[in-house]
């Protein structure tokens, strides 16, 4: 199973985090320093797996983006290496040609994306337009319980109670 | 208050106000985080749900992706989840499941929340609620939401159903009995044709697979179908992990996959399958040779692949083949050892470690040739990778891959010479452990040492200090074997020595004296030769003579030579009591034999360099090097260098002024120094060995020794006591009789040990004292050694024939396990009892866990026959569940009333569980929030409890359908596996 996943910048800031293992906020600090250590450091035309603490970590450069993901050492690391590139695949299309700033303003979108791809660790959805209706569908959802939430007189209700 | 909670609606910063100002406050990042966290701080506790959920949101941005700690917030996020409103559900359902963990106290609360959002009509809704208790559920959770999750496993949105069953893992995990409730459900979900669901379920068993594969073999022929059938390479590669698993306990299955497997190696185009088949063909089919020949064809390809990942994955793939099929890797050696020099370090890591396990007697030399030559061209880190690989494997097994030893010590000597090595410590454990354990290679391994200790260049890395402390004591261990040693003397004492450590230094010091003592003894033999006196008779006499005349010189000297006098009547005493008993009076002649044939081995090296005159200059020397160490501030170094310093005084005016006196003088006092130094020398040139951890153990404990006894009333006893040790040992220890033995035995090689141990001085400052209450603690001191004497064990042997091992004791020259050469190549390794020569790893026992055992019931319990490799606890089980399944076949409400009942075992669990519920709800209650809390948790009981008659009415449809399922899947099984 995927243990966790990262989006480091280039730059070593982390743009996303996702741990489906538990661990504690300490830890996660740990871990995102190692391995942005290791991971940054490595040159361009190396493998893209890492040995890392008992686990295996794969990851894969987009620009500027490195999208790392934790896998126990039986899994297969090109089936990552597919999934990583499945969901850039999806946060492309939803963006649109997405960057790195698309996943800093909406970090939260990249997190619901990421949460129908994957769950509990695994692989849910290989359909990439599943994915995107069902992420549309939400965020109609969404829209709607905003406007509610915000018009007018949701305010004024509010503010007469 | 409703002002305020419009000004803060309208003003309140919001997530991307919080993003773009983080973005421009380049320096003070974390300053302006703490202040936006206090912002938080006072934004959460609002009334009003927008800026609640807001400011929840802006958090769980800072704990994901700047560490912040969000545990304060926990209770806000749960009433921001428990929003009716989706937008603000999400944000609360996020915080949670990014936050919560087994430990976050109101975990509690969530509980109704999540079942109510899995039973909402809003599929958006159940998906979060899934996706949360994927993450955090706990056992509370699992236990008490498994109805809903078994209602959703059947839902008719396939999006739902894929969530669910994910979900399942998890709750499992937790609460191994809700495999009773949901695993029907789970296998028929097998059959299903909707790919979604598929995969979901094929990543489900894949994890379960990998815990316990033992308990899904009856699943096999619907893992086969979905095998043959499927298209998806993900759900491909996910039913081979299965399959790998599952092969390895059930050949006929393997038989029967082996042909589909291959098919997809031919055929797929993708890369991902195809390592996958792979990787199943050599760790699970390799009996099939065809498949594994096609395989290694296939790694062959991966190998000479352009894209490094694939080289890494075919090296690995080697790896996973070699101990099996080693000419695979054998096929490849030529890849591999180029890989050793390829960029990625993760790929020289991998070759290197299949290097490694090519090694055999017959390669070992090349190999490690090959390795060294990289290690000298790499980066440090990789260098010592290599050397540390070489050592680990070298010595496996007691250098079971070593042939000719020779050969490794000089390898030794050439690794320490490689600029980059940090390898110290191994090194020095291994050099002093082939010395001790290989008798032929002690000539050739003294020479390597003397090379690099008259290296001056050597002492100025400090990362080399512990392997010259091993070179220091195996050359003044076994410097019989030196060709010169005067050289060596010179390099101990060389004045760069003061580079190192106190503790390295004090092991020169005694190797100093060793050789010292080995010089001066073979001149004095080299002089008898000449001058035919025999002192061989001489040494037989009484020496109460020697010990009087040394306390004489000792009362000249500093009060700290003290303990060094007395170590030598420890080490020389029971010898000569040893003689009164008679039944040990071979061992003096044994020693003189000894003695001799050493005296002429090292005559026969150097006979003409033990001249007075290099005599005198050896004294020389040492009293130079030696002098300004007798004040330095280490105990160790100014305890040695003073006993070292002694000697020589006691020494040296009577072997070097023999022509200012008369003949008769000359005669006597070269005799007293002669026998003084001849003593000296059979103490140093005992044997020393390895002895095994375990070596304490053996040594009974002597009938009549209270070794609990209470020994303080022995101070004032012992506080007076001056008498020599031997007099108390001959009048105390003749009803003890062999029990002596041991601890003389232990006495004397103790104190041969001290080169390479640290403090012994004041434990024979002790002993002395106490020597006569200290078989105990000498025993349990020479069991924690690293490298204890020899002795010990074979003074157990002693104890089963005396006479004989004794002999062989003595006898140095006569290895008691030696075989000639000629014989056999190799050197005998000395063996012990402790050493753990570890077989390949035993594959640690597959517990039957309670989640495997429940699993299997449901699989098998129908049989009525528990499997055989069920524990008692799961055939208890599944006895019960048969007794659950006759009840509810009835279908009566009384039976179903019983089924808790029947669960006792899980009951007692859940009902501590419960009142550790209830006392959070105490705690609850205190806050003032009533009762409330009390009401909420009947409530829960009683849910329940339906619960329960919920879960019994499925299991009553379930059975229903049963019988046609185990009668269509119980014959399939042999069926097809056959």
């Amino acid at each position: 199973m995927i243990h966790f996943v990262l989006l480091i910048s280039r730059q070593g800031k982390v743009r996303l985090t996702k741990w489906y293992s538990p661990y504690t906020q300490k830890e996660r600090s740990k871990v995102i320093r190692e391995l942005s250590g290791v991971i940054l450091t490595r040159g361009p035309k190396l493998c893209n797996f890492v040995e890392w603490r008992g686990y295996k970590v794969v990851y894969k450069r987009y620009a500027s983006l490195y999208f790392c993901m934790c896998i126990d050492q039986e899994d297969n690391e090109l089936e990552i290496l597919e999934i990583i590139h499945h969901y850039v695949e999806i946060l492309d299309r939803y963006f649109g040609s997405v960057c790195e700033l698309d996943l800093i303003f909406n970090f939260h979108k990249a997190y619901y994306i990421l949460d129908e791809i994957l769950i509990a660790g695994e692989l849910q959805e290989s359909s990439k337009k599943t994915v995107a209706r069902l992420i549309a569908a939400q965020d109609s959802l969404v829209e709607t319980a905003k406007e509610q939430a915000s018009s007018i007189s949701n305010i004024i209700a509010q503010a007469t109670k | 208050m409703a002002g305020t909670s419009i000004m803060e609606t309208l003003f309140q910063r919001d997530l991307d106000d919080l993003i773009k100002g983080i973005r421009q406050q380049q320096i003070k990042e974390s300053l302006f985080i703490s202040k936006a966290i206090e912002e938080i701080r006072r934004e959460i506790k609002s009334t009003d749900l927008p800026t609640k959920s807001a400011a929840l949101r802006k958090l769980s941005y800072l704990s994901s992706l700047h560490g912040a700690d969000m545990s304060f917030a926990a209770f806000h996020a749960v009433e921001v989840m428990s929003s009716p409103q989706f937008f603000y559900k999400k944000i609360g359902y996020h915080a949670v499941t990014q936050s919560f963990n087994d430990d976050t106290p109101v975990i509690l609360l969530i509980t109704n929340q999540l079942r109510k959002d899995l039973n909402s009509s809003n599929q958006f809704e159940v998906s979060l609620a899934l996706e949360c208790l994927s993450r955090i559920g706990n056992v509370d959770l699992a236990r008490d939401l498994t109805p809903e999750v078994f209602t959703l496993l059947s839902s008719s949105k396939v999006f739902i159903k894929k969530k669910a069953i994910a979900v399942v893992l998890r709750v499992f995990e937790k609460y191994p009995d809700a495999v009773r409730v949901c695993f029907k459900r789970l296998v028929e979900n097998l059959e299903s044709s909707e790919p979604v669901i598929l995969s979901a379920v094929v990543g489900v068993f894949c994890e379960l697979c990998l815990k316990d594969p033992r308990s899904y073999l009856p699943l096999a022929p619907e893992f086969y179908k979905i095998l043959v059938d499927s298209k998806n390479n993900w759900l491909l590669i996910k039913v081979l992990k299965i399959f790998a698993k599952l092969a390895t306990l059930e050949p006929r299955l393997a038989k029967r996959v082996v042909e589909p497997i291959c098919e997809f190696m031919r055929r797929t185009e993708a890369k991902s399958l195809l390592f996958e088949c792979i990787r199943t063909v050599l760790s699970s089919l390799s009996e099939y040779e065809s498949a594994v020949k096609l395989a290694v064809v296939k790694v062959r390809e991966f190998l000479v692949d352009d894209d490094p990942n694939l080289k890494y994955l075919g090296l690995q793939a080697l790896s996973i083949i070699a101990p099996k099929h080693l000419w695979a890797v054998l096929e490849n050696k030529d890849f591999v050892i180029k890989s050793l020099s390829d960029g990625d370090y993760n790929i020289k890591l991998e070759s290197l470690r299949l290097l490694m396990s090519m090694v055999s007697e017959s390669n070992v030399a090349e190999i490690s040739r090959v390795l060294i030559n990289y290690a000298l061209k790499s980066d440090p880190e990789f260098c010592n990778q290599i050397l540390g690989s070489i050592l680990s494997t070298c010595c496996r097994n007691l250098y079971e891959v070593i042939v000719d030893f020779d050969w490794y010590a000089s390898l030794l000597g050439e690794m320490v010479r490689i600029p980059h090595c940090q390898k110290g410590e191994e090194i020095e454990h291994q050099i002093i452990d082939i010395a001790m354990r290989v008798k032929d290679v002690r000539p050739a391994l003294v020479h390597v040492c003397r090379n690099l200790l008259i290296d001056p260049a050597l002492l100025g890395n400090p990362f080399l200090h512990r392997i010259l402390s091993a070179a220091a004591w195996v050359s003044g261990e076994y410097v019989e074997f030196s060709r010169n040693p005067f050289e060596l003397m010179e390099a101990l004492l060389q004045p760069r020595t003061n580079l190192l450590l106190p503790s390295i230094r004090a092991v020169y010091v005694q190797s100093v004296f060793k050789v010292l003592i080995f010089c001066v003894h073979s001149y004095l033999l080299h002089k008898e030769n000449i001058s035919s006196v025999n002192t061989d008779n001489l040494a037989s006499e009484v020496p109460e003579s020697v010990f009087a005349r040394m306390s004489c010189e000792n009362s000249d000297l500093a009060t700290s030579e003290a303990p060094a006098s007395s170590e030598q009547h420890d080490s020389f005493n029971p010898r000569n009591i040893n003689q009164s008993f008679g039944d040990l009076s071979i061992e003096n002649g044994g020693d003189a034999t000894v003695s001799n044939s050493q005296a002429s081995t090292s005559a026969s090296l150097g006979r003409n360099s033990f001249t007075q005159e290099s005599i005198v200059n050896l004294f020389n020397i040492v009293e130079l090097a030696l002098g300004p160490l007798s004040r330095s501030h280490d105990v160790e170094i100014q305890e040695r260098a003073r006993n070292v310093l002694g000697f020589t005084d006691l020494i040296k005016q009577e072997i070097l002024n023999p022509v200012v006196q008369g003949e008769e003088n000359l005669a006597r006092a070269e005799t007293e120094a002669s026998r003084v130094v001849k003593l000296m020398c059979d103490a140093f040139s005992e044997e020393l060995g390895p002895v095994s951890t375990s070596a304490q153990d053996r040594v009974p404990v002597p009938d009549g020794l209270l070794l609990k006894e209470n020994l303080a009333d022995l101070e004032t006893i012992c506080g007076d006591i001056q008498l020599p040790l031997s007099s108390s040992f001959s009048l105390s220890s003749t009803p003890l009789g062999e029990a002596v033995d041991i601890s003389r035995t232990n006495l004397q090689s103790k104190d041969e040990t001290e080169p390479s141990h640290e403090s012994t001085s004041l434990l024979a400052e002790h002993r002395k004292r106490h020597g006569l209450y200290y078989l105990a603690s000498e025993k349990s001191e020479v069991a924690s050694n690293d490298y204890p004497p020899a002795n010990d064990p074979m003074s157990q042997d002693k104890l089963n024939d005396d006479a004989e091992d004794l002999l062989k004791l003595t006898e140095q020259s006569l290895a008691p396990k030696k075989k000639p050469n000629q014989a056999k190549p190799r050197p005998v390794v000395l063996k012990l009892d402790g050493d753990e020569i570890s077989v390949a790893a035993k594959k640690p026992e597959l517990k039957d866990d309670l989640l495997s055992g429940v699993v299997q019931d449901v699989l098998l319990g129908n049989d009525g026959v528990p499997s055989s490799s069920r524990s008692n606890r799961s055939e208890n089980l599944s006895g019960k569940s048969k007794g659950k399944e006759k009840l509810n076949t009835d279908l009566s409400l009384e039976t179903k009333e019983n089924v808790p009942g029947e669960k006792m075992p899980d009951h007692v669990n859940t009902s501590s569980r419960r009142s550790k519920h209830r006392s959070h709800g105490k705690e609850r209650r205190q806050k003032g929030q009533g009762k409330d809390g009390e009401e909420k948790e009947d409530n829960g009981q009683k849910k329940k409890r339906k619960s329960n008659h919920h879960r019994g009415k499925h299991k009553a449809h379930q059975r229903a359908d049963e019988p046609s399922n185990v009668v269509a899947q119980t014959p399939v099984i042999p069926d097809f596996l056959l």
